[in-house]
């Protein structure tokens, strides 16, 4: 009954592709959304209501919409600003649309975390000499962290799914693999559900792992009762 | 680059192409959205149902349409049901061979999935003295769900189905993969048609200021349905 017709390989590399495209777009989207984070909590008043109001058109907007209007401006833009003919990839354009949604709704998480954040270990570092600097990546970010992952893991799960939307624009992840697979045995039933069934398993998977950062960055919990 | 005034230009020119557009949006949004929520309720009960019986198919259909990416589930129904013979020899082929029945069937399927996590959190959250004081008096289990517990869990759920519903809004825009115009597929016609990205632009726009009446429409709501908590 459930016939891949030879095409299961084929899906297993598309499922490569798609964790490519998520992996990259989860590194730049959690880049960009401590910067956004860090911007929403600046005391610069034109920096904080700029990008607040940046990240709620952002919202706004449909994720597969900003990946078109991505995909198709930033060409025009990057050839105007250098003169040159450029040209980007699905890849290139997947990644750069879906970082910018992972990263919008990622400062709203950051935010939190960074303001949950009690005052006192801020002052504290501050007391003992820690450069500005130093505080930030040895106390607030780390803390933070610990309050975002709950948030960050929500986010994954839509970005893994959202990844499909790259289909439309020819990228061989695990969706376009299935469209391929589907015209040519013209099973597109059995194809589409495969590609379900892999995005859950991913989706699935993601939970422990999930688990286990949070595990991690609340090691040093663990001694704090008793 | 594109000047203010080719933007008013184009929307003046286009404007008929979007409205049509806009109402397939607001329809495949509004038809999805009270199907996804009528189905949201009895899923929501089965989940919370302490036979197995009953709560396992819930929990699976749950996680297939939360664990799962809408555009796989609307192809699924599009493309992949006509596969079988059963289907197009049915009575429900009329329906399925269109687009427009497609998405709205893969839209409220998910909506419900999602919406029917809400409300089940707001069954959960409805204080158990409310429920005690509903079985004190002698109520019979139904008119206690109808009368104490939905009432309560839907006023409960308000602000996250107010989420849902903007998701759903950004949802519908996978409309245009199976061929239907909706604000999207207006976008990309006009930037497949004419090699420009104004399009697309203006459909975002849109999108923007009906997410942003939404919110307020849902915030009216919420001030209207949960009065009693204004202090």
């Amino acid at each position: 009954m459930f016939d891949l017709y030879g095409f299961g390989a084929q899906l297993l590399q598309g499922a490569a592709v798609t964790l490519e495209v998520a992996g990259l777009s989860l590194l730049f989207g959690v880049v960009l959304g401590i910067l956004g984070a860090a911007a929403k909590l600046s005391t610069l008043r034109w920096l904080r209501s700029g990008v607040t109001l940046l990240v709620n058109l952002i919202r706004g907007v449909p994720e597969f919409l900003i990946l078109l209007i991505v995909y198709f401006s930033l060409p025009q833009i990057l050839s105007s600003l250098t003169g040159a003919d450029i040209a980007i990839s699905p890849l290139v354009g997947g990644v750069f649309a879906l970082s910018i949604v992972f990263g919008a709704y990622a400062s709203e998480t950051f935010r939190g975390g960074f303001m949950a954040v009690p005052r006192g270990q801020l002052e504290a570092a501050r007391a003992f000499g820690m450069p500005r600097t130093r505080v930030f990546s040895r106390i607030h970010l780390p803390q933070a962290w610990r309050y975002a992952l709950p948030g960050l893991s929500n986010l994954w799960q839509t970005l893994l799914k959202d990844t499909s939307l790259v289909s439309v624009l020819g990228l061989e992840e695990i969706m376009r693999k299935a469209d391929i697979a589907a015209q040519v045995t013209k099973r597109p039933f059995n194809f589409y559900v495969a590609a379900a069934l892999i995005y859950l398993a991913f989706i699935l998977l993601s939970g422990p792992a999930f688990a286990w950062l949070e595990r991690r960055a609340n090691r040093g919990l663990a001694r704090a009762p008793s | 680059m594109i000047s203010l005034g080719d933007i008013v230009d184009f929307i003046v020119r286009q404007a008929p192409l979007f409205m049509a557009g806009l109402e397939t949006t607001l329809q495949l949004l509004v038809v999805s959205t009270l199907i996804g929520l009528v189905l949201a309720v009895p899923l929501a009960l089965a989940r919370l149902s302490t036979r197995k019986m009953v709560s396992a198919p819930a929990t699976a259909y749950a996680y297939f349409f939360r664990g799962t990416p809408l555009l796989v589930q609307i192809f699924i129904i599009y493309y992949g049901l006509p596969q079988f013979d059963a289907v197009r020899n049915s009575v429900v082929w009329p329906l399925l061979r269109d687009p427009m029945p497609c998405a709205l069937i893969a839209f409220s399927l998910n909506m419900a999935a999602y919406t029917g996590e809400v409300i089940r959190g707001g069954i959960l959250a409805v204080p158990p003295g409310e429920r005690e004081a509903a079985q004190a008096v002698g109520m019979p289990h139904s008119l206690m769900l109808r009368r104490i517990i939905l009432p309560r869990a839907f006023r409960i759920a308000l602000p996250a189905l107010s989420n849902e519903v903007v998701l759903q809004l950004k949802a519908t825009s996978l409309a245009s993969t199976v061929t239907l115009i909706d604000l999207t597929g207006v976008g990309r016609r006009l930037a497949a048609k004419t090699y420009t990205t104004e399009g697309l632009y203006v459909a975002g726009a849109i999108y923007i200021v009906l997410t942003f009446l939404l919110a307020q429409a849902f915030r009216l709501l919420e001030q209207r349905f949960n009065a009693f908590q204004r202090s």
